[in-house]
Order: structure tokens, then C-alpha cells, then sequence
């Protein structure tokens, strides 16, 4: 019998029970190696869960996360491999969609208890801002980096130029992101840049990377690792913690986002225009029902973008809505990363900003806001696939 | 590797660009070596597409044809680049970057940099043409297509 389309959904159907993290470190700082990272962090989510790692039966990541599951299965001594899946694409897109097909993996019966991880030590294997030793190049690349366009920074700064001359958002606005996010890692020992604060002056004075970028509305680069375990909803009540849902979970772009290069039809766009839209209806939500927001932050110009498609508030709003004070805990209309995320926590490809979700709905973020009930994760801005996601309380189901 | 014979707009050292191995592009970089700017037109259904594809993205066709459009447009965006990112760039900077539309190729856009002084004001929407940037000494040789400023 064909079952009602209604029913294909992840609403309610699965629960977050442990996360863990490594120390995070400056990039090139690790003393472990990076699949020692994956295994320290899938460990602490097993301990914060109360879950015996032998029981994981399944492994999701994304931008080509180079500890390969069926190593980290043999290392741990998992029982059974069940799932092991990979999001396409690279960057931070597929932060929310690893949880998504690791939730899928469970919902259609695949596997049972699924921890999704992402692992960096660039003193390992080399920096992303920079790069070196290529002679000859072809794709994509060959019509960008001959005129100096090689690293991320230079690949999105037009994008969020064009963005900002068709809707008149100024720097103020970017400002601000950098602000909060800043703010929020002052109260976060964890963070990489705890004990570092940021002010207007310090951001105006800084150097630019590529205008309109400067150097604080840029990502930093870091070394560790970010887990985090699924089960079942019916099995959330086994364990230690009050279990985290997840409400909806979105991945993908629109028409011809990846047409190269930068011939995206809609350019000025963090690609969330048909993402963001099956979020919320899969989750049966709104904006409005969004208690605090953690969004990638490659740069603060693709979280203007990426918070104006989920329908924040509109794209010639965006100066209006996005000052300091709406966007910081405990009460701000919407706070954002609340961890002091890629910013000013830990670059860990945006996993970290899926840890600070959880923590929010669990009540336990250094930074914790009002309204925890639903949060939402944005990830990858400006690239294809992004994807997102909502995590939400018992009471929010 | 002879003295260069025309100055470039970048310093030596970054990326040969080159065709993929299955020559997909082929026909755009040789283009440029002959001071030709080649975009893919489909000759079923006319539309434009670049980067190039095997297929015409609204008909399917196969293997659009490549048609010579003239080198003008109007700057859809742009950036100034000061941190380096590649060893070449070292000590090189600022420059700029722009983002081309061309509207003879219903608008299709091209990166290249935009010619003269790199802290000149810039503004979308400003009309420019092509130079054919030419690397003739480098193994393998290439050609870039680079814009400057061309009235209202
Ligand atoms: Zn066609």
C-alpha cells in the first residue's frame, strides 16, 4: 500500500542524545593528528550520551572528511557497520545535511544509532586560505585564479558586493555579525578567541582581505573535531541527557547555483532561495517560531544573505534588523552564534555550530537565550549544496 | 623563458590555465590565444551558457556551438584584493577583480581584473572592453582576457 506523502518527513522522528568535542586549536596547533581528533570527539558524544561506542552502527560526514568510516568502525570495535554516507560538496554545506542523511539512515530503517562527525587538523594537511604549487590549472579554477581569485575570501566577496549594491546593505550591517559572534565567545571558554574581544573601532581599523571583507568578517582556520549521535526518537528516553529533535532538515540549491563561473542566474544569494522554504515546511514552522539562530560564517556577508532567506527580515531590512543588540543573548530579537561560532569559537567546518544548537534547546550554552524551544542551523552559505536545519525541544514537537 | 615583452596585470607565478583533459574548453583558450572571445550559443534553441558544458542547459542539446562575441560589457560586481593568497601575490597589492556581464551574450559574466590604477573608484554598472592579455613565454603558453574602463 503506498503510504501519504505527509509521512515522509524527519519531524519528531529522531533525537540528538550525546555530543563531544576535542580541545579546539589555532590551525596547525594540534598535537594529534586529525583521525585521533575524529576519535576523541565521537568518544566524548558516546560519554556524554551514556553510550557504549561498540553501539554505533553508523557514520555520516561531509566536505570529503578524510577519516573514512570503515577505519573509525574498526578502530572503535563497532559491532556492525550499517551506514556510512558523505554529503557532496565542500565548505561548511553540508554541516546540517550529514544530519539529515544520518537521520535519514535511521527513519528508513537503515541503521540505529548514527554519529555524525567532522574532523580538521590543517597543520596536517594544509590551509584552505591558501594556496601554492599548482602549475597548470583547468574547470572552474581556470577562469578564476590567472586573475589573482584563488582562495575563499576572493571567491565570495563579489557575490556579497553585488548582494549588498542591490539591496543597499552596509558594512555596519557585517559589522555587527562580527560584534555578536565576538561577544558571545567572550562568555565561552571554549572558544578560540575567549579573552580576545572585539569592538567597532578594532573592526574598522582592521586590514581589509578583500573589500568588502575585512579581516574580522572572515572565518578563521582551526584544528579539531565536533561529534555528535542520533537515535531513534522512541530510544531518546535511554539516555543521560534530555533528548534534542530534530523538527526539519533541508539540503541542496537552486536553478543552476553551480554554473561556473559565477554565472549562478541568481548570484547575489546565499543559495538558500528553495532551501530554506523546505525547511519550514517540513518542520510545519516559521521564522518567527526561531528562538536563537547559529549560522556558517565563511563571511559575515553570506549570513545577511543566508538570515534574509529564511525570512528574518527582508534584504532592505537588513541594516535595520542586524545590530548588536538584536543579535546577542539573552534577549536579542535574534541570536546568533551564541557559541562565538566560526568567527571567533573554532572553525569546525560549522559542526560546531550544530553542537551550540543542541546545547541551546538542552539549556546548557555558555550564552544561553530565552527562547530554546526551536534553533535553527544554517549551513554553508554561497556554496551548493547548503542545507539546515531545526532541532527542537520535546515540548516544540 | 624570454623577457616579457608586454607587462602583465598580475605578476608571474600563478596558475597556467589549461584545458581538461577530456577538452571540454579547448576552444574558448585557444580563442583567447587569437584575440577572440568564443562563448557557447546553442544552435538549437539559442541560448548562451559559459563556463562551457557538453549540453545546452534548456534543450539538451549536445556540444553547443561556439560563437565570437565582441568584448564588451558592464561590470556586475567587483572586489579590491589586498591579502595574498597565492606565494606570486607576495608582495603585489592591492588589485582588482570585476565580475563581466556581457549583454551580447545575453549576459552571460566572466572574472577578470580591471586594468589601471588597482585603488581607482569602482561602480557596477560601468561599460568595459577587452584586452587580450597574451603569456606567450610561459610553457604552456596562454592568453587571458582582462577589461578596462570604455565610456558610458
Ligand atoms: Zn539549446
Amino acid at each position: 500500500m503506498v503510504r501519504a506523502q505527509a509521512e515522509r518527513t524527519l519531524r519528531g522522528r529522531v533525537a540528538v542524545i550525546g555530543i563531544g568535542e576535542t580541545d579546539y586549536f589555532r590551525h596547525g596547533a594540534s598535537p594529534d593528528p586529525e583521525f585521533k581528533l575524529a576519535l576523541k570527539a565521537i568518544l566524548a558524544a558516546c560519554a556524554d550520551a551514556g553510550l557504549d561506542p561498540r553501539d554505533i552502527d553508523g557514520f555520516a560526514s561531509y566536505s570529503e572528511d578524510r577519516s573514512d568510516a570503515s577505519r573509525l568502525a574498526a578502530a572503535l570495535g563497532t559491532r556492525r557497520l550499517r551506514a556510512a554516507t558523505m554529503q557532496w560538496g565542500g565548505g561548511g554545506g553540508g554541516c546540517c545535511a550529514a544530519v539529515a542523511n544520518a537521520a535519514s539512515s535511521i527513519v528508513a530503517g537503515l541503521a540505529d544509532c548514527v554519529v555524525v562527525f567532522r574532523s580538521l587538523a590543517q597543520g596536517q594537511y594544509g590551509r584552505f586560505g591558501q594556496t601554492t604549487g599548482i602549475d597548470t590549472i583547468s574547470g572552474e579554477k581556470a577562469y578564476l585564479m590567472p586573475y589573482g581569485v584563488l582562495a575563499p575570501p576572493q571567491r565570495f566577496a563579489m557575490r556579497v558586493r553585488r548582494y549588498m549594491h542591490e539591496h543597499g546593505v552596509r558594512q555596519d550591517a557585517m559589522r555587527a555579525i562580527a560584534l555578536a559572534s565576538y561577544h558571545h565567545a567572550q562568555a565561552n571558554p571554549r572558544a578560540v578567541m575567549h579573552g580576545k574581544p572585539l569592538d567597532e573601532a578594532k573592526y574598522d581599523a582592521s586590514r581589509w582581505i578583500a573589500e568588502p571583507f575585512h579581516l574580522y568578517d572572515c572565518c578563521m582556520e582551526n584544528d579539531g573535531a565536533a561529534a555528535l549521535v542520533l537515535v531513534p526518537a522512541e530510544r531518546a528516553g535511554e539516555f543521560r541527557h534530555k533528548p534534542v529533535y530534530v523538527l526539519g532538515a533541508a539540503v541542496g540549491s537552486g536553478y543552476r547555483t553551480a554554473a561556473m563561473p559565477h554565472n549562478s542566474p541568481l548570484y547575489a544569494s546565499a543559495s538558500f532561495d528553495t532551501v530554506a522554504p523546505d525547511l519550514y515546511r517540513m518542520a510545519g514552522l516559521g521564522p518567527s517560531d526561531v528562538g536563537v539562530v547559529q549560522c556558517y560564517e565563511n563571511f559575515t556577508g553570506g549570513v545577511v544573505m543566508a538570515l534574509a532567506e529564511h525570512g528574518f527580515f527582508k534584504p532592505g531590512e537588513a541594516n535595520d534588523f542586524l545590530t548588536v543588540e538584536n543579535l546577542t543573548a539573552p534577549s536579542g530579537r535574534l541570536p546568533l552564534n551564541t557559541s562565538g561560532g566560526n568567527l571567533a569559537e573554532c572553525y569546525m567546518h560549522g559542526f560546531e555550530l550544530v553542537l551550540e544548537a543542541v546545547r541551546q534547546v538542552r539549556g546548557t550554552s555558555t550564552s544561553q537565550v530565552q527562547r530554546n524551544d526551536v534553533a535553527m542551523v544554517i549551513g554553508g552559505p554561497m556554496v551548493t549544496p547548503v542545507s539546515n536545519l531545526l532541532l527542537g525541544s520535546e515540548a516544540s514537537l | 623563458m624570454s623577457s616579457k615583452a608586454i607587462p602583465t596585470y598580475l605578476p608571474a607565478g600563478l596558475p597556467i590555465p589549461i584545458a581538461e583533459p577530456d577538452g571540454l574548453s579547448a576552444p574558448y583558450w585557444a580563442g583567447l590565444r587569437e584575440n577572440r572571445l568564443l562563448v557557447q550559443r546553442c544552435s538549437h534553441c539559442n541560448t548562451w551558457q559559459f563556463g562551457p558544458e557538453w549540453i545546452c542547459h534548456r534543450c539538451h542539446a549536445f556540444d553547443p556551438q561556439w560563437t565570437e562575441v565582441e568584448p564588451r560589457g558592464r561590470i556586475f560586481s567587483w572586489e579590491r584584493v589586498w591579502h595574498p593568497s597565492h606565494v606570486a601575490l607576495a608582495q603585489h597589492g592591492p588589485y582588482l577583480a570585476i565580475l563581466v556581464e556581457i549583454p551580447q551574450a545575453d549576459g552571460v559574466r566572466m572574472v577578470g581584473n580591471l586594468l589601471g590604477d588597482p585603488l581607482q573608484n569602482v561602480a557596477i554598472g560601468t561599460h568595459v572592453e577587452g584586452v587580450f592579455e597574451h603569456h606567450a613565454e610561459f610553457d604552456p603558453a596562454y592568453s587571458l582576457l582582462q577589461w578596462r574602463v570604455h565610456g558610458p
